[in-house]
């Protein structure tokens, strides 16, 4: 598989990553690199084969339905890049 | 006077107990040791002022005769790990100024076990890369490197090469590593001390930055095998805040450590066997071999197929995992911000300027596994291989109780070398991988030298939950090795 410097500009745009123009030949020969190392897993057949998605077997717990945290608006905004009466400050959402 | 900085951790540990010397002399000549040799850049941050503070409460409890297991040692802890009110920044740009309001689970049960905070250490950012290089607060040098050479220093290994360059410097008695494809282990051979990976979900993952939360798992490295033993004990358990973690008791790892091998069947893989291996890599191998049935062990030969696999596999995974982890990195509620036009080109600013270049490979690699038409052809490809690698283990721990290979393809290599080709770099984990993507315990022991007269590592493999028989095993190489060279940075 070979990307394309539109496809990589597409995927960054997805990721939201800004890419300057002139990054996007060398990343797309990077990346495809990898791509085409990683299609050796092609060779595998994987037919039967159920995927794994949790690889130790630890059962989901449940827990009573109560409150257990909360209330730390302080510790919550304390790292915020700006903020103001108790709220993050961000940029406009809605044009 | 003893030299302080010649203990192991268990040495120390006992010498406070015995009142030889306190925390407070202990952790003041390791700050004494920071203080020389900050060239090597293994820490982010230095916590001075909190370590003499804890090394004080910790004498205080020496005196009172009710010591943790860790009291009054003085550790690092990678910064991938949030401590609470101390910067935390994953040695990324995009975490600038963070400082977490709350105390990651595995640090917490540190702290209580009366372990001294020496600081941060530095990694690869994110935890993404073998060689320490990515940080975005500089490379680490390991302390193998000879002084006055003009050659470029030599990589201590990653993403722990902070910790493991703090350790093989003695600029701590041991530190903490998180391993997600082999980032405690192979760092740990690269630099000459001991560090083990424990079984996943073994460790909370509460409060460390996640990088692939399939495959991360927090682990000890120290310069002996009971010290790690001993650090082990007090990070591991179960903890609420992380639903990975195990509801299982923590045994006794330092009294496995005393366990003969004795009867033991130790698999050797053949597939681990490459073309062209490094001889002093093969070399120390069959020592490692040689030196197990001596104490009484047996052989066998046991056929992981899907090992060559395990690689391309790892960087699917991983990466997907990544994307989908580092999305939360948008600029809005903490780290950096660097501001655009709209919502949109502010997200993008801040994360094409906030992460550095693996870490941007790695997202956008994610990113594309796991976008529309090409999920199933990567991302579940992967999900289905990563079980066939599981199952080989599986089988193969049938017939033995531990498996040996060396934990890397070479011993520490230099810096800007391996830069232009991200997957000659990623080479760097063949051996260390499969476990990671099986979950199994593994720990890497240092067990001598190549001909450049840089440490060599071997790496055993246990069954789920059994880190004490791989600390068994591990015990008695270092026992057979005698490995005990001081890395040449030290000398004068």
């Amino acid at each position: 598989m070979s990307l394309d410097e539109a496809t990589v500009a597409r995927i960054a745009r997805l990721a939201r990553i800004e890419v300057e123009a002139d990054r996007l030949p060398g990343l797309a020969r990077e990346l495809s690199n990898i791509l085409g190392w990683i299609e050796q897993l092609g060779e595998v057949d994987t037919d039967e084969v159920e995927p794994m998605r949790s690889v130790m077997p630890i059962p989901s717990r449940q827990r009573a339905d109560r409150v257990t945290d909360g209330g730390r608006q302080e510790d919550v905004l304390s790292n915020a890049p700006a903020a103001e009466d108790g709220c993050y400050l961000v940029p406009k959402v809605v044009e | 006077m003893t030299d302080l900085l010649a203990l192991s951790l268990v040495e120390a540990r006992d010498g406070l107990r015995a009142k030889q010397f306190s925390a407070v002399e202990l952790t003041q000549a390791y700050l004494d040791a920071m203080a020389r040799h900050r060239n090597w850049n293994a820490y982010i941050t230095e916590t001075p002022d909190k370590a003499l503070a804890m090394a004080e409460a910790a004498d205080v409890r020496l005196a009172a005769g009710n010591p943790g297991p860790m009291e009054g040692l003085p550790i690092g802890m990678k910064d991938l790990f949030c401590t609470e009110g101390v910067r935390t920044t994953a040695a990324s740009h995009i975490l600038e100024g963070f400082h977490p309001p709350y105390e990651s689970t595995v640090s917490k049960r540190l702290w209580e076990a009366g372990a001294v905070c020496l600081g941060k250490t530095n990694l690869d950012e994110f935890a993404m890369g073998s060689s320490n290089i990515t940080s975005y607060h500089g490379a680490v040098t390991n302390p193998w490197t000879k002084p006055g050479g003009n050659e470029k220093p030599l990589v201590p290994g990653g993403s722990s090469g902070g910790s493991a360059a703090a350790i093989a410097g003695r600029l701590c008695i041991a530190a903490t590593g998180t391993d997600t494809g082999g980032s405690i282990r192979q760092p740990a051979a690269f630099s000459g001390i001991c560090g083990i990976k424990p079984t996943y979900g073994r460790c909370s993952r509460f409060g460390i930055v996640a990088f692939a939360s399939s495959l991360d798992q927090a682990g000890a490295m120290a310069r002996k095998v009971g010290d790690c033993a001993v650090m082990l004990g007090a990070m591991a358990g179960f903890d609420p805040h992380d639903s990975t973690s195990a509801d299982r008791p923590v045994p006794d790892f330092e009294a496995a450590c005393q366990r003969s091998v004795k009867g033991l069947k130790i698999g050797i893989p053949k597939e681990y066997r490459l073309d062209g291996m490094n001889a002093a890599v093969e070399a120390a191998w069959q020592q490692g071999i040689a030196w197990l049935e001596a104490a009484g062990a047996e052989m066998v030969d046991v056929s992981l197929p899907h090992t060559r696999y395990a690689l391309p596999t790892y960087y699917i995974i991983a990466p997907a995992e990544a994307s989908s982890n580092l999305a939360r990195y948008d600029g809005m509620r903490y780290g950096l911000r660097v501001p655009g036009k709209n919502l949109v080109e502010t997200y993008e600013r801040t994360r094409g300027q906030g992460f550095g270049a693996e870490v941007q490979r790695r997202i956008l690699i994610g990113t594309y596994v796991l976008s529309a038409g090409y999920y199933d052809a990567y991302y579940l490809k992967a999900q289905k291989v990563r079980r066939l690698i599981a199952d080989d283990f599986h089988q193969a721990f049938q017939k033995v109780d531990l498996i040996l290979t060396p934990t890397a393809p070479s011993a520490a290599f230099r810096e800007g070398e391996k830069m232009d080709d991200p997957v000659a770099m990623y080479l760097n984990d063949v051996f260390t991988v499969p476990s990671s993507l099986a979950g199994l315990p593994a720990m890497s022991v240092p067990t001598g030298l190549d001909r450049q007269g840089l440490p060599l590592g071997l790496q055993l493999i246990g069954r789920p939950w059994d880190e004490e028989t791989v600390l068994a095993g591990s015990a008695a190489l270092e026992k057979a090795a005698g490995f005990d060279v001081t890395p040449y940075g030290l000398e004068g």
